[in-house]
């Protein structure tokens, strides 16, 4: 790890100042430093500063819910999220991405803001002998590799799939960002804060150089909304996901009025599949509708040489987490 | 008195002694009788160890101590041109640098440079500002491509395996499997594991003047750890002491000093400082040693009746730059005819290091669950097939306790039987060990006129609770509680001592420990009984008394004077000025060698996710006779921890095109959790008979081969590689609808 100077400013001034354009990740906020910390230990990212982001007063901090929805500071940590009895109220799909995420001792830590911005978790890309694609350079040794944790959808230059798994249950919920900077604020909706890497921007969001996550605000759902988070790994905690499902519904009588269908652990950006909710959209509870949205889903899959496992594994969890989802009717009227 | 001969080890020579042993003293106090052996023994060091007063080699801090840190190579096979460490030596806390004399590198990780400083950070930056200027060689990752035409070489003075390797035969194979009713055709695979010693290797050297060496080593073996350094750093091993109070796990790794361990003493010296050199995780994952891969075909066959009758296996195994990945097949069964071939393939990863029953849980694993495909196919029940075919009658018994305890008789033979989506089944395997002991390691026990005990001896505990043992010991036969006992191990000081390997400690501390006490008794007595105004032979020690006959010889039918009853402190009172030290030897008859054990396990396997939830493991062991129950215990629950973790998630992998290792770390090498911990039953099949035998290694060895027959029977997905991961699991699922349904 390169040493580095560390501040800790109380003011969002003197942090945007701190900031400034130095050049690229030359200064790097740092919050809970689960992931930030671990990567310069790696020596993947050697910031020349760190600006620690938990002394400000300024952010919101915790969950609250107003008239426009929930909002959550971007300091909340997975272990607030876990214990909020207003999320597993409002947005269930939250409470278990989070409570599956990581370990105790890292959702202490671990804020939500972090956790949007955490890198891949691509053994090629953690270990810094690989300079790939992702790292600025030339081609992904993944491709041709060890990818069974690889993606299936949207790959090309980059395989590696999004680690997170509060990222698609907060997609699922239709949550936005809310992100300050020096010249403002600006709002984006998750689906747009997330982006695959391309040439000129190797990373998967679009948050931009000096820019804050300052908070989410998951936007009021009709009554009777339900959502799920389901997780699939190869140890029973502790472990990223080999893939994840989020899923929203709302239901009426048997019929499926509204949803949100978001795969996880496939691409490198949580991964909405709005074919596969166009289907449901409409329809009526029973019969195969399960099965063939999951066809459709995975429909346009690409396994690379290794990970092709991961297609039977997200037909069963889409599967049972619309039916865990529909179980019981909602009275219409 | 009797006289025995035993064979002691003399500056490093064997040599043949006769000692003399008290009459009726060669042989342990039978279980029924005993106070203290055989009964549940919370480990001695257990209150040091949860209060973290205990100091392993990582806690070992000193005055002006630097830190050691070793550079390694970025590539897995190269020729090393220059090594420039100018820029380095100059940079702040740098206080020395020593390259490796080494032309080429094997393995990515292989070892470079040693580095001392003020640091681990600065010893890290001075690794970043040396130079080093590779020719890249081509390499190799797997058996597979070590094995391809044209494959590069991993040594150019050797091929990558024997091309002319012997092939052992017993009997008439070719005929035998003619005549057979059921033959199965299959490879089986496992992966290189590494031993994940939870403390790293690594010591602490500190010089005192130009040749005296003290040596903090987190090792198995203080001795071999003191012999390696005598030779290396070409001093007198009288001259060094190497001590280990408390490590932190071996499981084979930990014998000798290690290029960490010889460059941290020269770096000392260089700086003329003490210098702490722990690996890195990552160290430890590359370069600390591993358990070789195995690729093993097989073909076998069995009777109408269920009686193995052919074994064929070409079998290779890769200990990457190291030899010795051999294994035993058909590991226990007996077959009348076999054709075996085994090859050691090098590649280009770190060097395998004995781990935990060398061999044996590969060979364990192909075995079983050939076996069991065996059993299968003719219908056969698996329990009643192994019976048929092992012909170890102990372990009949055991494969009848472990059936019953599990509740084999109540599942549905049918493989996938259950209903829904998650299915349980259940699989066995058997596992076979040596364990004896042998006259490595004498003991010696002092008792002191305030009545205080010491026992010393040049053990170390490598965390298997050998000084619990040897108090335990000296405490049954001195009347005495073990806590009573001070024991004085791990360090080199303290006399000679074998290393703490292939599950040898026990069975060879115990029947030192128990003649230091037999003759430490024997002087107590001669000691005190003149001034007690009896003879020595009317003595007696139990329950911290001393207790005087009314004449006769003490012995069960002895009538006492309890009027002369003193207490263990005033006995021991009447020594005044003379202190007892006595010295016990290994002799034969208190300790044999060769064990049995067989494992149960029931999982539940979800059969939409892949998943593999073991549910419960029964492990039914020997160890003829047990000293400690509880730690016996904490063996086999750590053996089947083990187990469960080459069975389901443990597994180094390599770049198959660069030969680099991914997942040096541990969140993406997997070892098991709580979550994965099935409910553990353990059964003893004691043979107190037998004296002690080790108990270390058997419990590891069947889990890979009984996991994978128990996922079978829940769900009739055949793996035939370890680990049993979800990946595969839906493969073999896939695969098997695929044929259901003719597609
Ligand atoms: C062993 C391990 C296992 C894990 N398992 C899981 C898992 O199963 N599921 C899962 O979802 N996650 C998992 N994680 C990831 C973990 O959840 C993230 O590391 C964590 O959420 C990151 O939050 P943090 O506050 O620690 O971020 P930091 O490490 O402090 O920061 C991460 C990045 O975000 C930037 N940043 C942080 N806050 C802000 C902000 N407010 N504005 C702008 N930039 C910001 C930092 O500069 C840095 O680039 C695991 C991590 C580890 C180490
Ligand atoms: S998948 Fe992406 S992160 Fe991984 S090696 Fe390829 S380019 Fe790099």
């Amino acid at each position: 790890m390169k040493t580095f100077e560390y501040d800790s400013p109380e003011t969002l001034e003197e942090t945007f100042s701190l900031l400034g354009p130095d050049g690229e990740g030359a200064t790097r906020p740092l919050a809970g430093g689960t992931d930030l910390l671990t990567l310069m230990k790696a020596d993947i990212v050697s910031p020349d500063r760190l600006v620690n982001l938990k002394r400000l007063g300024e952010l919101p901090s915790g969950i609250k819910e107003t008239g426009d929805g929930v909002t959550l500071g971007a300091l909340t940590t997975l272990t607030e999220i876990e214990r909020s009895p207003l999320l597993r109220r409002r947005c269930p799909a939250l409470t278990e991405a989070a409570s599956l995420a990581a370990t105790p001792q890292l959702r202490n830590m671990a804020t939500i803001g972090g956790n949007l911005l955490q890198r891949p978790r691509c053994w090629y890309y953690r270990n810094s002998l690989f300079h790939c694609w992702l790292k600025g350079g030339d081609d992904c040794p993944a491709c041709d590799g060890q990818n069974q944790y690889h993606a299936l959808f949207g790959g090309g230059p980059c395989y590696a799939v999004h680690p997170s798994d509060l990222a698609p249950a907060l997609l699922a919920l239709d949550a936005e960002v809310i992100l300050k900077s020096r010249n403002g604020e600006r709002r984006v909706s998750l689906s747009e804060f997330f982006a695959l890497p391309e040439e000129g921007r190797r990373t998967e969001t679009t948050i931009r150089e000096g820019e804050l996550v300052t908070a989410l605000r998951i936007p009021p759902h009709p009554e009777g909304t339900r959502s799920t988070y389901l997780k699939a790994m190869d140890r029973k905690v502790w472990a990223f996901a080999l893939v994840g499902v989020a899923a929203a519904v709302r239901l009426e009588g048997k019929r499926i009025e509204e949803v949100r269908l978001v795969l996880n652990g496939v691409a490198p950006v949580p991964w909405r599949v709005r074919e596969a909710e166009g289907e449901l959209i409409g329809s009526e509870v029973g019969g195969e509708l399960f099965t063939h949205v999951s066809e459709t889903a995975l429909k346009g899959a690409r396994p690379l040489e290794h990970n092709a496992y991961k297609i039977p594994l997200l037909k069963t969890l889409i599967r049972r987490a619309l039916e865990t989802l529909t179980e019981t009717e909602v009275p219409s009227g | 008195m009797p006289k025995v001969k035993i064979t002691v080890v003399e500056n490093g020579f064997d040599k043949e002694i006769e000692v003399e042993v008290p009459e009726g003293s060669a042989s342990w106090t039978p279980p029924s009788e005993s106070a203290v052996l055989g009964k549940r023994i919370v480990r001695l060091d257990a209150p040091e160890k949860v209060s973290g007063r205990a100091k392993y080699t990582y806690d070992i801090n000193l005055p002006g101590l630097l830190h050691g840190y070793i550079l390694q190579s970025p590539l897995a096979h190269a020729r090393i041109k220059s090594i420039d460490i100018s820029r380095a030596e100059k940079m702040p806390g740098v206080k020395a640098i020593i390259p490796l004399d080494k032309k080429e590198v094997f393995y990515h990780g292989d070892e470079l440079v040693g580095i001392a400083a003020t640091s681990m950070n600065a010893a890290e930056e001075a690794g970043r500002a040396i130079k080093i200027e590779y020719e890249p060689l081509p390499h190799v990752a797997y058996i597979d491509q070590a094995l391809a035409k044209g494959a590069p070489q991993v040594f150019s003075d050797r091929p990558n395996a024997n091309p002319k390797p012997e092939t052992r035969r017993e009997g008439d194979p070719a005929a035998a499997f003619k005549g057979a009713k059921a033959t199965v055709t299959a490879t089986y695979e496992t992966p290189v594991i590494c031993h994940v010693c939870l403390e790293p290797h690594g010591l602490v050297a500190q010089w005192n003047g130009d040749d005296e060496l003290t040596v903090w080593a987190s090792t198995q073996g203080v001795h071999s750890v003191r012999g390696d350094l005598a030779t290396a750093l070409n001093i007198p091993a009288s001259k060094i002491n190497v001590i280990t109070h408390h490590m932190g796990g071996g499981f084979g790794s930990k014998f000798g000093a290690g290029v960490e361990g010889v460059m941290a003493a020269r770096l000392a010296k260089k700086a003329g400082a003490p210098v702490k050199m722990m690996m890195t995780r990552r160290h430890e994952f590359h370069s600390s040693g591993n358990r070789p891969s195995s690729l093993q075909r097989i073909k076998a066959a069995a009777d109408a009746d269920g009686k193995l009758v052919a074994w064929e296996i070409d079998g290779y195994g890769s200990g990457g730059i190291n030899g010795g990945a051999g294994y035993p097949s058909p590991y226990v069964y007996r077959v009348p005819n076999q054709s075996r071939t085994m090859r050691d393939v090098f590649t280009n990863g770190g060097g395998a290091r004995a781990m935990r029953a060398p061999g044996h849980p590969q060979g364990s694993f192909a075995t079983e669950v050939m076996v069991d495909e065996l059993a299968y196919q003719l219908g056969i029940d698996p329990v009643e097939f192994r019976i048929k075919n092992d012909p170890n009658e102990l372990r009949h018994r055991q494969y009848r306790l472990g059936a019953e305890a599990i509740g084999w008789a109540n599942r549905n033979p049918k493989p996938g039987a259950s209903n829904g989506a998650k299915k349980r089944g259940m699989g066995l395997g058997a596992c076979t060990w040596g364990g004896g002991g042998g006259p490595s390691t004498p003991v010696t026990v002092n008792i002191h006129p305030d009545g205080s005990v010491e026992a010393i001896s040049g053990t170390q505990d490598l965390g298997t609770g050998t000084r619990t043992v040897i108090a335990a010991i000296i405490a049954e036969e001195l009347g005495l509680q073990p806590n009573q006992i001070s024991t004085k191990i791990g360090e080199t000081r303290y006399g000679p001592s074998g290393g703490s390997g292939g599950s040898t400690t026990c069975a060879s501390v115990s029947p030192a420990a128990k003649m230091a006490g037999v003759f430490a008794k024997q002087q107590l007595f001669e000691k005190i009984a003149p001034k007690l105004g009896v003879k020595p032979e009317q003595l007696a020690l139990r329950d911290g008394k001393i207790r005087v006959t009314q004449g006769g010889p003490a012995g069960k039918d002895a009538k006492w004077d309890e009027s002369k009853t003193i207490s263990w402190k005033q006995a021991a009172a009447r020594l005044g000025m003379e202190e007892v030290s006595a010295r016990g030897q290994w002799i034969p008859g208190l300790s044999s060698s060769g064990v049995a054990g067989v494992q149960f396990i029931e999982v539940e396997v979800d059969t939409e996710t892949g998943r593999v939830q073991p549910l419960k493991v029964v492990a039914v062991h020997d160890c003829g006779l047990v000293i400690n129950r509880m730690a016996t215990e904490s063996q086999i629950n750590g053996g089947v921890i083990a187990g469960i973790g080459f069975a389901l998630l443990e597994e180094r992998v390599l770049d198959r095109n660069t030969a680099r290792f991914l997942n040096d770390h541990f969140v993406d090498y997997k070892i098991p959790g709580t979550y994965e911990m099935p409910e553990i039953e353990v059964i003893f099949t004691d043979q107190p008979e037998r004296g002690v035998i080790g108990i270390g290694e058997p419990p590891v060895i069947p889990l890979g081969g009984a996991l994978a027959n128990a996922v079978y029977h829940a769900c009739g997905a055949r793996i035939r590689s370890l680990p049993v991961t979800p990946n595969k699991v839906l493969a073999a699922l896939k695969g098997l609808r695929q044929q259901d349904t003719g597609l």
